[in-house]
């Protein structure tokens, strides 16, 4: 409970995550006298589009309680990528085409972990994972490790700019703003959150569980399918790897947003902070020029460092 | 007081208390040299706490212990053990990965060095052979492999082995419960036996039949007193039952009567136990409060929850007409959300009817939670406040909240009131019975006779099985408990 005052000061856990990211900004700017301060911006908030898509997905797995995960995310984040491509062919009169099929690749994803996880009664953390190895398979089969370009209109749609604004970080804002009122608002959000406190208690109060699960499940992978194929189209080409730093971002922003690790309790808008606090942070320490070795050290120090710190209020639990 | 004189161990003015709830409140109780005392009384009368104490497992609020005719400061399992006294507890201790041998070495700690295992495997066969004559149980057997019933007998063979440490007094809390009626004897048989020889047993049970024909004297205990104690030949059966708890039923309110005849409303459950064919089927018609008694732990739960499933889905040997909700007794782990608000602890059961479109109206569930504050009577300044910040009773009222404003028109209650205080419990009581009037249904499951009371039907079940079918009329605490008791011998 050591923590519980600087944590509490405003109520809201989740303005430190914000204000972190713009201490982040600072040093960076700082060291660089003022330069390429808008561009650093412009460019964090458009790499943190993709980390916040992912968190969102993981933030509803993580709020369902102690050992839901979704470990699969990085693999169907590659594999979508490589079908949308596919689908997609070059061809702008196919964007949508394979803008669904990368969606219904991540929502078969999601009713296949939900199945390993129900019907083979696998704890998710370990069916997640190996279900992650069995698409990473299909999609080598899938692609032939050969990397499709996008059509020329998607590409400029992933990093069109409105104002210095990327115009998928707005698309996003107001997505998250969508899945706030889902959370708290519908019976859906409600059960994910109920489930997350007590399933038992769930339960027996009338809450679907399993109905609940399957639709986290499904909308993970779904969100997972939109997210490789926005990836494949910013990053101008898929790639099976696209997806493989958003296994620890996208529960590093969920934990550093306020999102309670051990269910019950999620965070929208600390995944904005916290997604920009991480594009940021790697901003700075690549300005700093240190090596890759240090970034990821600091990366880990800075997620333990969280997390010691937002364990006093959880202990309600 | 009849018998030896000599005191193994007295108990006096010993007070326990679980929160509010009192366990003990008061209690002298001696065992003399050479006595095998019997222990009834009701679930929850205090006879298991005041086992515990007596092993040291609980340190009492208030009172004196005296072994051996020394009074005893810090008194503690271990010292217990040095002085003598076993005790085999109702829940078994025995480690589930170790063998046999090994299990009996946890109680010896002077077995030890070389072929330690072969020791305390000869310790354990002698004793296994001299109780239980032909018991056919390995000493190199891994316990977690073995049945209940072989588990009881080496853990009751266990507590009456001996090395250094001297044995006075056995404790056996239902030793018999896992064995069959040849092995129960020949326990009991050796009981007698070793309490001629000049060691003490104190035996708990809920056979009456064994009570009566195994101990010296026996002690009845009721609402964490001791109701009655005497010779063993001064009771019978009716006499215990009486004494385990008739007296008091008279000085409780009584309940107004309500002239409705059964099977004027149309049946919305019907159920039986585990769907088997022999027993009762439970029958609940619209409008009834119907109780389900019996010992705990015999199947009143498991049926309760089987009507919960049966609402959504069709099982057999079970009729749900109408939606269901339940009010959990154990509130901590079946029933609060612990990061939410009141107002979201009671609405999350009627989220459907708290919208405006798709919609979560926070408008309609503060209004909700404020009727139903009123209706209940939930002692908070907020119903925002979070659900932690009332008390045990308070919570308890709003998961009955939760389940009587939802739009279920059966009501399951899983012993709800354990640790409500008496207040609490009137005014909930009469809310149940308004609510019946109104045509709700409710099922409620109570270990209190006193609840009983207000049940329109009550049924008794016994090892999973509905063994009685009493109607209004017929009700009292003297036929309950004889249902419950009921011996198959």
């Amino acid at each position: 409970m050591k923590f519980d005052w600087r944590f509490n000061v405003f109520g809201k856990p989740w303005i430190w995550s914000y204000l972190g990211a713009f201490l982040v900004w600072l040093a960076a700017i700082l060291f660089t006298h003022g330069y390429g301060a808008g561009g650093m911006l412009t460019a964090a908030l458009a790499l943190a589009v993709f980390s916040v898509i992912a968190g969102v997905a993981q933030m509803f797995v993580i709020t369902l309680g102690p050992g839901n995960v979704d470990l699969s995310l990085p693999a169907n984040i590659g594999l979508a990528s490589a079908v949308a491509m596919k689908m997609m062919n070059g061809s702008d009169s196919l964007i949508a085409v394979g803008f669904l099929a990368a969606l219904a690749s991540g929502v078969c994803i999601g009713i296949f972990n939900y199945l390993l996880i129900w019907l083979l009664r696998i704890p998710p953390i370990i069916s997640t994972l190996s279900a992650s190895f069995i698409i990473q398979s299909a999609g080598i089969s899938y692609g032939r490790g050969l990397q499709i370009k996008p059509p020329p209109g998607y590409a400029e749609f992933t990093s069109a700019q409105i104002a210095g604004i990327p115009f998928l970080a707005i698309g996003t804002a107001i997505f998250t703003i969508g899945i706030g009122v889902i959370l708290h608002r519908t019976i859906y959000g409600r059960s994910v959150l109920a489930i997350g406190q007590n399933t038992r208690a769930a339960w027996l109060a009338g809450v679907s569980v399993e109905r609940v699960r399957l639709g986290t499940y499904v909308l993970s992978g779904a969100l997972g399918g939109i997210c490789g194929s926005l990836l494949a189209g910013y990053f101008r080409g898929s790639s099976l790897e696209i997806g493989d730093e958003y296994l620890l971002a996208s529960i590093a922003v969920v934990v550093i947003g306020g999102t309670s690790v051990s269910g019950g309790k999620a965070n929208v808008p600390g995944l904005w902070g916290g997604a920009l606090f991480l594009v940021l942070l790697l901003t700075m320490l690549n300005t700093f020029g240190v090596s890759a070795g240090v970034r990821f050290l600091v990366t880990g120090l800075v997620i333990i460092g969280v997390i010691v710190a937002a364990g006093g209020p959880r202990s309600v639990r | 007081m009849p018998g030896p004189s000599v005191n193994i161990v007295r108990l006096v003015g010993v007070e326990k208390y679980f929160g509010a709830v009192g366990a003990l409140t008061g209690v002298d109780f001696s065992v003399a040299a050479g006595e095998c005392v019997g222990l009834v009384g009701h679930n929850g009368a205090g006879k298991s706490t005041l086992m515990h104490v007596l092993a040291g497992t609980l340190v009492p609020d208030k009172g004196q212990i005296v072994v051996d005719g020394l009074q005893r400061q810090g008194y503690s399992a271990l010292l217990a053990q040095k002085l003598g006294i076993r005790c085999v507890f109702q829940e078994l201790s025995l480690c589930p990965n170790l063998t046999v041998a090994e299990n009996a070495r946890v109680l010896h700690p002077g077995i030890a060095g070389w072929g330690w295992r072969k020791q305390a495997a000869a310790l354990i066969r002698k004793k296994l052979e001299e109780i239980f004559p032909g018991h056919a149980i390995a000493p190199d057997a891994v316990v977690g492999d073995l049945s209940i019933g072989k588990r009881q007998m080496i853990e009751v063979a266990r507590a009456f082995t001996t090395t250094k440490a001297p044995l006075h007094l056995v404790i056996l809390d239902e030793p018999t419960s896992s064995l069959d009626s040849h092995t129960a004897a020949q326990l009991l048989d050796h009981v007698r036996r070793v309490v001629a020889t000049g060691a003490s047993c104190v035996l708990i049970s809920h056979l009456l039949g064994e009570i009566l024909e195994y101990s010296d004297r026996i002690v009845v205990m009721r609402d964490g007193a001791i109701a009655a104690a005497d010779r063993a030949s001064r009771f019978d059966r009716d006499k215990l039952v009486t004494a385990m708890g008739g007296a008091a039923a008279s000085k409780m309110r009584s309940v107004q009567e309500r002239a409705a005849p059964r099977g004027t409303t149309p049946v919305c459950v019907r159920a039986r136990p585990f769907a088997r064919s022999d027993g009762i089927e439970l029958v609940a018609h619209r409008g009834e409060i119907v109780g389900l008694a019996g010992l705990s732990g015999h199947g009143q739960t498991e049926l309760l929850l089987s009507v919960f499933r049966g609402a959504t889905r069709r099982l057999p040997g079970l009729e749900v007409t109408d939606p269901v909700a339940l009010i959990a007794g154990d509130r901590q782990s079946d029933g609060i959300f612990p990061l939410w608000s009141i107002a979201k602890n009671i609405g999350i059961r009627s989220l459907g009817a708290l919208r405006t479109g798709p919609l979560i109206s926070s408008e309609l569930e503060d209004q909700f939670a404020v009727r139903w504050k009123k209706r209940v009577n939930i002692r908070t300044a907020d119903m925002h406040n979070n659900i932690l910040s009332l008390s045990g009773g308070n919570q308890q009222k709003a998961l009955f909240a939760r389940a009587l404003g939802s739009e279920a028109k059966i009501v399951l209650m899983d012993d709800p009131m354990r640790g409500v205080d008496i207040t609490t419990k009137l005014e909930v009581y009469e809310l149940i019975r308004a609510e019946a009037n109104a045509g709700r249904t409710f099922l409620w499951y109570t270990t209190e006779m006193e609840e009983l009371k207000n049940c329109d039907h009550v049924y008794v079940f016994r090892n999973s099985r509905i063994v009685a079918d009493l109607r209004r009329g017929e009700l009292s605490e003297e036929r309950v408990i004889q249902s419950s008791f009921q011996e198959a011998r």
